[in-house]
């Protein structure tokens, strides 16, 4: 489902000295459908550079991702978009929304995108929200003045709602109580079983085992903090 | 899929100054873009020149209308160009007195636009005029009211409703946000979200704030000294920039 071949990133600082950061040289990895893959190698190894980069959050200096049919690198924004919307899920570290809008609505977004009615997303949303213990007298607010907490089940209630065939998930279980973390690694079996390709960055060791088929240490394609 | 607006080499100079330059794109239904770059870089005259209030000196804007299929709206006649103003186009402008009839009633403004399409019915009119009001949150019992009698953040909204009550397919906005206080600002990105994906429009956005294309733009143009210098997802532009103007306008924007 995702294949990376001979992917190199580097970043040209034009307003620092044009100073050229080599951050990733040759990686490789490939994840199949129902499989969950994480990356591990210590800070600054180019793990949410990876993931960002697979998302197509970050330009790729050299070589491709590729995520079904598409080639991630060199593809039009509006592929990327419809990829984004239809096949790729990201739950990243931190929540970002437009003020005012109510939780229940941020979380069914995803689902409303691809056409959903809305009923059915409202009823997945509120499904999601209660799984992950965010009290029903929150849902009609906007996410923003939630705790840190709060906000990252949010997100991970969003990043679930709609069934991607491809998921990245960065750090999903940290700042979570061993309660809401015990649902999130639920949902990612689930999500596996359903056959969704996963790649994970996990500091939790014990999720990592708990979830994960295979680590992929990046410590061997970084460029400067392994070398 | 055609897109829904295909544009080519377009230049407009003032004099020996150049507005803008060498600017093509192609926008399809349903996309949002943004063009950002600091005052005088030329992202005004482009949008002027695409929307046609300006006439370029050379290029192509080709748009794809309802009947007639693809056509370079720069060849029109004059009144086939207002009838797409007035119909399939839209604009808002930064200064809500610029797109409003400010010593017509809220209601009148509304209806001003659906009786140039030819609705004649008082009574319809009238209620699309309260229905439209609603949907920008503005009460009904300030139907009759002149905008002049708004504050900023309601004559806004009220030009939006103004120009979205024909449905057009393609909206140009000039700094929509621009001079409101942060939580209108905040109350009119989450409208224009809304209207955006419940109607389907396609749009273009030229503003300086960094953080309201991050919120509604899909794609972003980044503009300096008349010539486009970067384009891309908005993330990828305001994440990953790789033109040294890019990242110094990225890397400018204060943290909140």
């Amino acid at each position: 489902m995702i294949t990376v071949e001979n992917l190199s990133k580097s970043f040209t600082l034009h307003n620092q000295g044009s100073a050229v950061i080599d951050v990733m040289r040759g990686a490789n990895l490939s994840v199949a459908a129902g499989e969950c893959v994480a990356l591990t190698g210590q800070s600054g190894a180019g793990k949410s550079t990876l993931m960002r980069m697979i998302y197509g959050n970050y330009f790729a200096s050299s070589g491709s991702i590729r995520i079904g049919d598409l080639d991630l690198v060199g593809a039009e924004p509006r592929q990327i978009l419809a990829l984004r919307r239809d096949t790729l899920g990201y739950v990243s570290q931190f929540l970002r929304v437009v003020p005012r809008v109510a939780t229940l609505e941020v979380v069914a977004e995803p689902l409303l995108a691809v056409g959903q009615d809305r009923e059915a997303a409202r009823a997945r949303a509120e499904e999601l929200l209660r799984r992950l213990n965010i009290p029903q007298t929150l849902w009609s607010l906007s996410p923003t003045t939630f705790s840190g907490g709060e906000q990252q089940r949010v997100n991970i209630a969003r990043g679930f709602a709609y069934d991607y065939p491809a998921m990245l998930l960065d750090e999903p279980t940290a700042s979570l109580d061993p309660v809401n973390r015990e649902v999130v690694l639920s949902l990612i079996k689930e999500a596996k079983a359903r056959g969704a390709a996963i790649i994970g960055i996990f500091h939790d060791a014990e999720a990592r085992s708990e979830v994960c088929d295979r680590e992929i240490d990046l410590s061997g394609f970084g460029v400067g903090a392994a070398a | 899929m055609t897109p829904l607006l295909s544009v080519r080499d377009i230049r407009k100079t003032y004099g020996s100054h150049v507005g803008c330059t060498d600017v093509a794109f192609d926008l399809y239904p349903g996309e949002v873009m943004g063009i950002v770059g600091e005052s005088g870089s030329g992202k005004t005259t482009l949008l002027n020149c695409l929307a046609g209030q300006l006439t370029p000196d050379q290029g192509q804007v080709v748009f794809g209308t309802r009947e007639a299929g693809p056509r370079d709206t720069l060849q029109m006649s004059e009144p086939e160009r207002r009838m797409l103003r007035r119909t399939d186009w839209a604009f808002v402008h930064q200064h809500a007195r610029d797109g409003l009839r400010m010593n017509v009633s809220a209601g009148g403004n509304v209806g001003e636009r659906l009786m140039a399409v030819g609705a004649r019915h008082y009574g319809d009119i009238r209620d699309s005029a309260a229905d439209w009001l609603g949907r920008v949150e503005i009460s009904e019992a300030r139907i009759d009211d002149r905008p002049t009698t708004f504050s900023g953040g309601m004559q806004q909204r009220l030009q939006i409703a103004r120009n979205l009550v024909t449905n057009p397919r393609l909206v140009f906005m000039d700094e929509p946000t621009g001079g409101l206080d942060v939580s209108v600002q905040a109350r009119l990105l989450d409208l224009l979200r809304g209207l955006v994906r419940d109607m389907g429009l396609s749009a273009i956005i030229v503003t300086h704030d960094l953080a309201v294309v991050r919120l509604l733009a899909d794609r972003l143009m980044v503009m300096k000294d008349g010539h486009v210098i970067e384009t891309g997802l908005t993330d990828q532009v305001l994440d990953d920039p790789q033109e040294p103007y890019t990242q110094l306008l990225v890397s400018s924007v204060l943290q909140v």
